[in-house]
């Protein structure tokens, strides 16, 4: 079978580190998206950790916003992490956000900055049986889910992970570990 | 828990990666890089040009004002301390400041030693004009590399210079065997750990940004080009005749940076950029770049 053609949005953020999980996940190859026509080609569409604010920006500046809502719509598989998340949330800080496609309603830097960082391990049964190491860096918080939305993990009683259907949003960073088991949870939700 | 903490602060800086980060000196400005897409600004009182204008001895900003942009903006923000001003460092901390920038730009504290970066929580970023540089300051507990460049000159080519150099070392890095590897390691005087990972990874061990004499959207993208992970705008932005709209062309020319349909589309009508000064016109004893070892 052929491999599957997951895009990683390339405008800022942890593009590279996504790109190295993919080439490690069978299955997958990864390529960058930054151009209307990458985004054609793309079966899956990942969208990195970086700042949110930046990442908006520049989705609306080159004209990548609608495209990339479209597709969604339409059923294309997504996972934001971190800044990811905040792109995918209908709700951010209590106001209408970017793509606003996940019935989540996210605060960003929630934990507060950067010497509020930290990381944890954890088992997420539906992800894999191992437990992951789970990296928050200036992360946001889910706080609430609502709709078609479903919580996938929690960590210190705060929701963490979120699944709707073909999308996924993580509060944490999978591609900063050695770990490929959430690239290949998504991979799952290829046909 | 300290490997932890270094780990999460280069995971930080990864998070940057791509991006501008621009000096502000007050909310309004820092308001204009976040709307431009900063993702990070520098919060100091005077930008590196008007310091080498002005003189005197330029020190760590007021904390009131540090703590003014923190509450403007909603992305990261740093802040420059001394080279080896350790108390600087623990104010900044205690600001809960997002990165500290151990900067040639202000006038050095300590002839000798740099910051022990190890003992602290908050993450650090410290020039480098070559590998040996980056890698003592590594070794030190940095978990950000920029260039050196020659500050609030307006002028790329010391920031080229830099970054040519690592590149060129760690090329020849990577095709020394091991035992050449401790020689080089001895003559550059740095750790032969570090040294033997950034030959593995064909890069530093932690991200790289550019930063010194960036003045236009081509500079930024000729520094991606050459391999950066991102850049630094000191003055280059708000002491340019449309701030905003400069700002908006860097952050998407770092973006681009190799693409010339779009360089050349956000290089249009941007106005004056700052004035510059050729090299030089700076005296040795004058220049940013050698403050540090």
């Amino acid at each position: 079978m052929a491999d599957k053609k997951i895009g990683v949005l390339a405008l800022q953020g942890s593009v590279r580190e996504h790109l190295d999980c993919l080439a490690r996940t069978e299955g997958a190859e990864g390529f960058p998206v930054r151009t209307r026509e990458e985004l054609a080609r793309a079966e899956a569409l990942i969208l990195p950790g970086g700042e949110s604010t930046t990442l908006r920006t520049l989705l609306r500046t080159f004209d990548l916003e609608e495209p990339i809502r479209r597709r969604i719509l339409e059923g294309m598989p997504v996972w934001g992490t971190c800044a990811g998340m905040i792109l995918l949330a209908k709700e951010v800080d209590g106001a209408a956000a970017p793509l606003g496609v996940m019935d989540v309603s996210v605060r960003r830097n929630a934990y507060g900055r950067q010497s509020e960082s930290f990381s944890t391990t954890q088992i997420v049964p539906e992800v894999s049986p191992d437990p992951l190491t789970l990296t928050f860096i200036r992360a946001p918080q889910a706080q609430r889910v609502w709709g078609d939305g479903r919580i996938l993990c929690q960590t210190n009683g705060r929701i963490t992970a979120v699944r709707q259907g073909h999308m996924l949003a993580t509060a944490f960073h999978p591609e900063l570990t050695d770990s490929t088991a959430f690239h290949r949870y998504f991979l799952s939700f290829l046909p | 828990m300290a490997q932890e903490r270094t780990e999460l602060n280069r995971n930080l800086a990864q998070m940057l990666k791509g991006g501008v980060i621009m000096d502000v000196t007050n909310t309004q400005q820092a308001k204009i890089a976040e709307e431009a897409g900063a993702v990070a600004v520098m919060a100091l009182e005077r930008v590196p040009a008007d310091i080498r204008k002005q003189g005197g001895v330029a020190r760590m900003s007021d904390p009131k004002m540090i703590r003014e942009i923190q509450n403007a903006v909603s992305i990261p923000v740093m802040a420059k301390a001394r080279i080896g001003h350790i108390v600087e460092a623990q104010i900044l901390q205690a600001l809960d400041i997002d990165y500290i920038d151990e900067s040639e730009v202000l006038t050095p504290a300590d002839d000798r030693y740099h910051i022990d970066k190890k003992a602290f929580r908050v993450p650090f970023v410290c020039g480098a004009r070559n590998l040996g540089e980056a890698l003592r300051r590594i070794a030190e507990g940095a978990s950000m590399i920029r260039t050196k460049g020659e500050a609030g000159t307006g002028n790329v080519v010391e920031a080229v210079r830099h970054m040519r150099t690592m590149n060129e070392e760690i090329r020849r890095l990577q095709g020394m065997h091991r035992e050449e590897l401790a020689a080089f390691a001895k003559e550059i005087a740095a750790p032969l750990d570090l040294v033997e990972q950034t030959a593995e990874l064909g890069r530093l061990p932690v991200v790289n940004f550019a930063a010194g004499g960036i003045a236009t959207p081509a500079d930024a993208a000729l520094m991606m080009q050459l391999g950066c992970d991102g850049v630094f705008v000191g003055s280059g932005i708000f002491k340019s005749e449309d701030p905003a709209r400069r700002a908006r062309a860097i952050v998407k020319a770092a973006a681009f940076f190799d693409d010339a349909q779009v360089l050349a589309q956000v290089s249009e009508g941007l106005g004056e950029a700052m004035s510059g000064i050729e090299l030089s016109q700076i005296p040795p004893q004058q220049r940013m770049a050698e403050r540090g070892w």
